[in-house]
């Protein structure tokens, strides 16, 4: 049994853009590692430093959102469309959960990353884009604001209103009841497993011993 | 009474083990793979739950992510990797996983070996710790691209718990076009749905196009579905597939009738005839030029001789996106990519590292010589690969035209090995992602197309139309 999660709620920070990969969330080569420890610390670094770099050279203030402190100890990340595209690597949700992040918000997910996250207890609730674009001007007139992601009736309530929000069936269920950690669930089978298996063709027939 | 499936369902039938109330399914996987990068926290995870692997016979291992590609000499120079790699060789050895290692012979990227090996077989579900591994899909088997905690599920339980996605068919009718090569068909699929148009779909490539590629070929069409928001992709086996694996180490033997036995499966696994799609898209050969990439993403690609769009010609949705990859990448709308200079030329891959792909490129090289200022790498799939294409030859003609020939791995794809981009260096790649930062420098850029296209950058030092070098 994992933890029953009903709620996220906190800050949000607000990074804008669509089809941002897990190449940006984390670069390649923090994937270098055998444990997720340390991740936190590098998630969107190149985009981070550039972003810096950019600072200091124009004078001009666009911090990344990461760093900006308006945001700082938030705990949802409200994104654009197809957020966490690309690679498969859990180093990104590792990333921004060890950053402090809980749940996301965004237009869509890429699949992949929504699995990864499922299996980490992290929602990935979607919104309509009316309500995404409201949401995010809401958030950066007023970042302190606390928001709340209720899992059980699917909602997101900020300055901006009370929205309804997405979330897949299986994922939603599985945060409310704790068993968001599949192993366990995956075992419950018991011998159907190899049952499954020893009808498989390429099991049972023809496989080379 | 005709049945009317598709080979998606049939393969997802026979591996449910059970359905949950909420509609997705515990599923089955047949071939699970592993590499050094997705497994040691999910090795850590089971012992934390102090389980043992429950099919140790059904994974095998490899690597390639981390492996230099100039010597493979143990222990490596770069610290990290060479923990990475023993903490592979440790979890191996202790829950008894079959590891292709360099000291093998068998050591490649983990999308060449599999069906290299004949471990991939028609109807099997594959998962891998790796966006990928739709790669496995091109012999109609069902194959995924897991995270690291679901590697931990199939260590575990050999199951996975998904949601079943619709089933896109996408026919490319008639014919290619001379020059223009797997690579093109599925940038061109990309550019025309979109990279995330795939997203909640399996696609199943088909028509007449699909039907005459070799089994190399349609692997590298099959590898880029997730690049089209697809986590699964895959062609319907045929002959050429059933060919293809006769006499392979890990396919089913061919003494008695056992090989038989099993071809006579795989037939039957085929989408019928008049099968259910969720949704069909068809596009002529006829209309697939050689094909590259401009920006930031997989799907902002051109025809080698159009100009790169006008603002005015971007959806207003993708607007924002367009100016980003033009200032990242340094071009103007509206201008050329052909004649674009070049810094780099990579060919391999797990898109277009296989023996097939290296013979294209090794054409073009033949024609002339690397120009000057040009890095250039050609990184074979596989050491099978490697020793296919020394017998053949190929590394001399590489060579002979100023290529550098190294040692199998991931090399230039990605960077978590010494090959690398240097600052703002542009790439032409016959790799799979263009993403800011991927190949290695947070600046450097990359240009995705064939490896022939590549290979003629590498000696115009432009981006240029192979066709013109192929006469
Ligand atoms: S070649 Fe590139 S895409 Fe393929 S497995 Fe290696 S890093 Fe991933």
């Amino acid at each position: 049994m994992s933890e029953r999660i009903r709620r996220v709620e906190g800050r949000a920070c607000v990074l804008r853009g669509n089809d941002i990969d897990t190449d940006r969330i984390i670069p390649a080569r923090f994937l270098r590692c055998v444990t997720f420890d340390g991740l936190g610390a590098h998630a969107f670094e190149d985009d981070r430093k550039q972003a810096a770099a950019a600072v200091a050279a124009a004078g001009v203030k666009s911090d990344h959102p990461l760093d900006d402190p308006r945001f700082a100890g938030a705990r949802l990340l409200v994104v654009g469309a197809n957020f966490g595209c690309g690679s498969s690597r859990e180093h990104a949700p590792q990333s921004l959960m060890r950053a402090g992040f809980r749940a996301f918000i965004g237009e869509s997910f890429a699949e992949i990353f929504v699995g990864n996250c499922s299996a980490l207890g992290l929602p990935c609730a979607t919104l309509e884009p009316g309500d995404l674009a409201a949401l995010m001007d809401a958030l950066e007139g007023n970042p302190a604001q606390q928001v709340v992601l209720d899992i059980g009736h699917c909602t997101l309530r900020s300055s901006a209103g009370l929205h309804n929000c997405g979330l897949r069936d299986g994922v939603r269920a599985a945060l409310l009841e704790g068993n968001w950690n599949a192993t366990r669930v995956l075992l419950e089978a018991g011998p159907a497993i190899e049952r499954t298996a020893n009808a498989l063709p390429y099991l049972a027939n023809f496989a080379r011993r | 009474m005709s049945s009317q499936r598709n080979l998606f369902d049939k393969v997802w039938e026979a591996h449910t083990v059970r359905e949950f109330p909420d509609g997705q399914s515990q599923l089955f996987v047949g071939l699970h793979l592993i590499h050094e990068v997705t497994s040691p926290q999910a090795f850590a995870m089971l012992r934390e739950m102090e389980l043992p692997v429950r099919f140790p016979e059904r994974t095998f291992a490899t690597v390639d992510h981390i492996v230099p590609t100039d010597s493979q000499q143990r222990p490596l120079e770069d610290a990290l990797g060479e923990e990475m790699m023993a903490a592979l060789e440790a979890n191996c050895r202790e829950h008894g996983i079959k590891l292709f290692d360099p000291a093998s012979g068998k050591q490649g990227i983990v999308h060449v070996i599999g069906p290299e090996l004949g471990l991939t077989q028609p109807g099997m579900t594959v998962a891998c710790g790796d966006s990928h591994t739709s790669t496995h899909g091109a012999f109609g088997a069902i194959a995924f691209g897991i995270g690291t905690s679901q590697v931990r599920d199939v260590l575990a339980t050999q199951c996975l718990t998904l949601a079943k996605p619709r089933v896109r068919r996408i026919e490319i009718g008639g014919a290619l076009g001379g020059g223009v090569y797997a690579k093109d068909v599925i940038l061109h699929i990309i550019r025309r749905l979109g990279v995330k148009g795939g997203v909640g779909y399996a696609y199943e490539y088909a028509g007449p196009v699909i039907e005459a590629m070799s089994m190399e070929e349609r692997l590298t069409v099959c590898n880029m579905s997730i690049e089209g928001g697809a986590r699964v992709g895959y062609a319907n086996p045929d002959e050429r597939s059933i060919e293809y694996l006769r006499g392979r180490a890990f396919a089913p033997p061919p003494e008695g009738a056992t090989f038989e036995r099993a071809a006579t499966w795989w037939r039957s696994l085929k989408s019928d005839a008049d099968a259910d799609f969720d949704d069909r898209v068809s596009f002529p050969g006829a209309e697939i030029e050689p094909t590259v990439t401009w920006g930031i993403n997989p799907g902002q690609a051109l025809g080698v001789n159009e100009a790169l769009p006008l603002p005015a010609d971007v959806p207003d949705e993708e607007r924002s996106g367009f100016s980003e990859a033009l200032s990242f990448m340094g071009f103007h709308a509206g201008e050329p990519i052909l004649g674009a200079k070049i810094d780099v030329a990579f060919i391999g891959s797990c898109t277009n590292g296989r023996i097939s792909d290296l013979r294209e490129a090794a054409k073009v090289a033949r024609t002339g010589q690397v120009a000057p200022g040009v890095r250039t790498l050609v990184v074979p799939g596989s050491q099978a690969v490697a020793r296919e294409a020394e017998a053949e030859g190929l590394d001399e003609i590489f060579r002979s035209a100023g290529f550098e020939w190294r040692e199998p791995g991931c090399s230039m794809c990605l960077a978590m090995n010494p090959d690398k981009l240097r600052g703002r260096e542009l790439s032409a790649s016959s790799s799979n992602r263009n993403f800011k930062g991927r190949q290695g420098s947070p600046t450097g850029r990359t240009l995705l197309m064939s490896p022939a296209m590549v290979a003629a950058a590498a000696l115009r030092g432009r981006v240029t139309d192979v066709r013109e070098l192929l006469g």
